[in-house]
């Protein structure tokens, strides 16, 4: 790992907003395994799932599928779509998952770029993208991806052990820990008046559809919700990817622009 | 959940974080198509806070979770620090819980 631009006190802070995401994330992890053991899956079950799937919220929305009573292949459904996200993201930061060195060079070490790949998430992306210049981008990537690799993964352990000790963990309130981890995460994107509606009428429209349809479906409905947020904008707005405004949740930059601003 | 759902997850998974760096040479997304796949991702998060904050199995989860992730919310829009955030929602709601409120 290169932690070259930016000198002691940006990696300083790197790693104390990285801490800070992963305290955070095994909190979330923690009641991840609690709730599926609790629920009755085997212990093993969400282990192995945070150590190959490594994405919280499908693991958390093909658990819930799971124990709401739905199939197997809706959970996958349910978790797969979630993570159509990732295909974005991989693009948004493809400079920084593989090896360093000159793009392009032959036969990098593939191995590394096999495994940056699968450190792909929401918040890797996030600090990736607000890293300053190629190795900023590349420390805040790997750093953030490899401690939260770790963190995710013992935490979701220990939230096994944890379920499997205590039953009633709804008594410790965990079950509030991920809708709130998800908000926390959307919060900044809902900035953007499009994909404010879009996300209200999709949520609204999921929530009033859970009697009806199987579990894991009414998420899934939500995305109509894409109708109500979707204009053709003009190419002068272009500005900003999701993972963009993503970064904006973290402490850092974000530049505030008057909305109305230059509309002519 | 079967192991083979579990290894089926994880294979979609991972493909769908290796095709960005494999593709980025060979396709460009047009800027029409990534707003709209991220639009997506902020529809299905929320949508999933939602459907996760309020509804359990097939009907309301009770008071005690949303109003723990609401509190949480509040917290999170204010700019909270993400630990006291998830911490709050998890306190709120086992209070709330602890005072007999579901």
């Amino acid at each position: 790992m290169k932690r070259t631009t930016g000198g002691r006190r940006t990696s300083r802070a790197l790693l104390r907003d990285v801490a800070l995401v992963c305290l955070a994330d095994g909190i979330v992890g923690l009641s991840f395994g609690a709730t599926a053991v609790a629920g009755g899956l085997p212990w093993w079950l969400p282990v192995a799932m945070s150590l190959l799937v490594f994405a919280g919220g499908a693991q958390f929305a093909a658990v819930g599928v799971v124990l709401a009573g739905g199939s197997p292949a809706a959970a996958v459904a349910a978790g797969a779509v979630l993570n159509t996200r990732l295909f974005p993201y991989g693009l948004a930061v493809a400079d920084v998952t593989g090896p360093a060195g000159p793009p392009g060079s032959p036969r990098g070490r593939w191995w590394v770029r096999l495994l940056g790949a699968h450190l792909v998430t929401d918040e890797s992306v996030a600090f990736a993208l607000r890293g300053d210049g190629p190795a900023g981008r590349r420390a805040g990537f790997w750093t953030c991806g490899a401690a939260l690799f770790a963190a995710w993964n013992v935490a979701v352990l220990l939230g096994a052990a944890v379920g499997s000790a205590v039953k009633n963990t709804a008594a410790f309130g965990l079950d509030a820990a991920f809708p709130a981890v998800l908000l926390a995460l959307a919060l900044p994107t809902l900035a953007d008046r499009r994909t404010r509606a879009a996300a209200f009428a999709g949520a609204s429209a999921a929530v009033a559809l859970t009697p009806f349809l199987p579990a894991g479906l009414p998420v899934l409905a939500g995305l109509g919700g894409l109708a109500a947020g979707w204009r053709p904008r003009r190419p002068g707005r272009l500005r900003g990817r999701l993972p963009g405004r993503l970064a904006g949740r973290l402490p850092g930059r974000r530049p505030g622009r008057s909305r109305r601003g230059a509309a002519g | 959940m079967p192991l083979l759902a579990v290894a089926a997850l994880a294979a979609v998974t991972y493909a769908f974080r290796l095709a960005g760096p494999l593709l980025r040479d060979r396709v460009t997304v047009p800027p029409a198509a990534q707003r709209l796949l991220s639009s997506a991702a902020a529809v299905l998060l929320v949508s999933l806070a939602a459907t996760s904050a309020l509804t359990a199995g097939h009907g309301f989860a009770g008071w005690a979770r949303p109003a723990g992730v609401l509190a949480a919310g509040v917290l999170a829009a204010r700019r909270a620090p993400f630990p006291v955030v998830v911490v709050t929602a998890a306190a709120v709601t086992a209070l709330l819980r602890l005072g007999g409120i579901r």
